[in-house]
């Protein structure tokens, strides 16, 4: 099958499945049913096509929609702040700087071979379903269906709770202190890292250079 | 939804993430197979959070988990650009310095 024809039949099969992921979660739940099945076909849908995709710009890009899947099951989560804060660092952030990389090193297209992709993804889809069956059959969780946060705890958002829990002596307030000292330890670094030595820039290096 | 829809949507991209790691041999796909399961553990987390009855932790693990994937990010991608600079290709097989 030429290369076309098998890029057709992939999108072909990935729409197809979409629309029966759509009408079944429509179907099961509903409008949230529905909300949730797009969220979800939008992040397995990306991962899928990031996959598939031979050019690493269009694996990229189909990584947007996986983020922007996840931050929208973070909203069905009732995560509203965890769903900004993914929009802002893995949309915004995250895969610019993948997009940075992409952009600074040499392009590779001879890369995906179906031989190695379809036996994981073969895999990968037998060992998702058998463990979502366990989970089904097994899992007895104290599941909770009442909202977490709002209307329960005198209408408080979570974004105020999360920011009161940062800064609160008595709870997360080392864990914020220590992750503001890693990210500023590990992005000098980076920093430092990425920056070309004056050797390699010069054409003929004098000796004293780094 | 239930818990279990979620928890199958985030074993599904765990299983992506994998696939993305062990089936392309460039250190771009490798970077983005890691931020898919980073991402897949973040959904486990706020769904046990939302659905069990244990305060605000799961919540707070995954801003601690998008914070270090984004320096995780900076940093990896800082060393792939010294290792396309010392080797000419970002290919993780070629990059067999202690090798020799």
């Amino acid at each position: 099958m030429s290369q076309e024809n098998l890029q057709r039949a992939f999108y072909a099969v990935l729409g197809l499945l979409t629309l029966g992921a759509l009408g079944l979660s429509l179907f099961a739940a509903g409008a949230v049913g529905l909300a949730f099945g797009l969220f979800a076909v939008m992040t397995l849908g990306g991962g899928l096509i990031c996959i598939w995709e031979r050019s690493v710009v269009r694996s990229a890009f189909a990584l947007m929609s996986t983020f922007t899947g996840v931050a929208g099951l973070f909203v069905l989560l009732e995560s509203d702040f965890l769903a900004m804060a993914q929009l802002l660092i893995y949309v915004g952030g995250i895969l610019a700087l993948i997009l940075f990389g992409v952009m600074l090193t040499p392009p590779d297209m001879e890369e995906r071979r179906l031989s190695r992709v379809l036996p994981g993804l073969a895999l990968v889809g037998a060992g998702v379903t058998w463990v979502s069956m366990q989970v089904a059959a097994t899992a007895n969780w104290a599941v909770r269906s009442a909202p977490l946060d709002g209307k329960a705890d005198g209408a408080i958002s979570s974004a105020e709770r999360i920011g009161v829990g940062f800064l609160a002596a008595d709870q997360y307030v080392v864990a914020f202190e220590l992750a503001a000292i890693v990210l500023t330890v590990a992005l000098v670094a980076a920093v430092y890292i990425a920056r070309r030595k004056r050797a390699d820039l010069e054409p003929e290096p004098t000796g004293g250079g780094n | 939804m239930g818990l279990g829809a979620y928890i199958a949507v985030s074993a599904a991209l765990f299983g992506l993430g994998i696939v993305a790691i062990i089936t392309r041999r460039n250190v771009i796909y490798i970077l983005m197979g890691i931020e898919m399961i980073l991402n897949a553990a973040n959904i486990n987390f706020v769904a046990f959070n939302r659905f069990g009855d244990n305060g605000l932790d799961g919540r707070m693990f995954a801003v601690f988990t998008i914070i270090l994937a984004a320096a995780e990010a900076a940093v990896a991608l800082a060393i792939v650009l010294n290792v396309f600079y010392l080797f000419n290709s970002i290919k993780p097989s070629e990059a067999d310095l202690l090798r020799e």
